[in-house]
């Protein structure tokens, strides 16, 4: 392979160091030249978006209520001390 | 610190317990999370996470804002729990813990799924990903964030907690960083395994092509 080039292999490897912004310019420009020609890879970047959304559905929004009340009853010993 | 923070923060100084209770609901949930990257036991992780509590309220006064009040707050959960992890004989510190599972690592993508070296096309996808019909996040269903969640859970703690941390509660990669003592190059390969493993899980989920 000459050393000019990105694989599907490779660029699957990379893409969180793409997505993140932490590429240095000149393998940056690899990897969009390989998005360029590559619908494959192309679909590949967009799962791992699509996953990174996905697992922002996850937050969980509602604590155990006896977890809470036992966090809570910490404030009211620490008040009362 | 958002002005909402900071008037959060005035409260809770004053004593008022909803400032309290508003915090704890925010942050316990993540706070668990990292307790149990260094102690295990469930219920453990709940009692270091009211130690912390209990040392938020003591030293709130001495908080002065440099940092942000979650930097704080983590780093307050990563000395009580390393504090009790090593009273319980487990001192690993995080950054020993990503060295060895990244030892064990297997490649994001399963190698037969690309053309073998000799070929033309070597390196190239043989069994290309397919294009998933992913719904807007609200109409996800139950039982793919279901199986996502597993899979997260599946994760080695040190991939679990840097994926709940970035993806699930949405941190930025310093603040991971800072709370966990990772350098940036170790937080992003955590990230990069936790994601594509995940990603995976959704390629299940949809069926290969």
């Amino acid at each position: 392979m000459p050393a000019q080039e990105l694989t599907c292999k490779e660029l699957v490897e990379v893409v969180t160091d793409y997505l993140e912004g932490r590429m240095p310019p000149d393998r940056r420009l690899l990897f969009e030249e390989h998005l360029a020609f590559c619908s494959w890879c192309v679909t590949y970047v967009e799962q791992m978006r699509a996953t990174i959304r996905v697992a922002g559905t996850l937050r969980e929004v509602d604590l155990d209520p006896a977890v809470r009340d036992s966090m809570l009853r910490i404030f009211r010993d620490w008040k009362e001390a | 610190m958002s002005p909402a923070e900071e008037r959060l923060l005035r409260s809770l100084r004053e004593g008022e317990e909803q400032a309290f209770a508003e915090l704890v609901s925010t942050f316990t949930p993540a706070l668990l999370r990292v307790a149990r990257i260094y102690v295990r036991d469930r219920a453990v992780a709940e009692e270091v996470v009211q130690e912390t509590w209990l040392s938020v309220l003591r030293g709130i006064d001495r908080f002065e804002g440099r940092a942000s009040f979650r930097t704080w707050l983590f780093r307050i959960l990563t000395n009580v729990a390393k504090t009790r992890a090593g009273r319980e004989g487990r001192t690993v510190p995080f950054s020993a813990l990503a060295r060895q599972t990244e030892d064990e690592e297997s490649p994001s993508v399963a190698p037969d799924r690309f053309s073998p070296a000799t070929d033309r096309w070597g390196g190239h996808w043989a069994s290309p990903p397919s294009q998933w019909d992913l719904p807007e996040s609200r109409l996800l269903s139950s039982e793919l964030r279901m199986r996502i969640g597993e899979a997260i859970e599946s994760l080695p703690a040190t991939q679990r907690t840097v994926i709940s941390l970035r993806d699930v509660e949405g941190w930025s990669a310093e603040e991971v960083c800072n709370v966990l003592e990772l350098s940036e190059t170790n937080q992003r390969v955590l990230l990069h395994r936790a994601r594509s493993k995940v990603r995976r899980e959704l390629e299940d989920y949809f069926g290969k092509a």
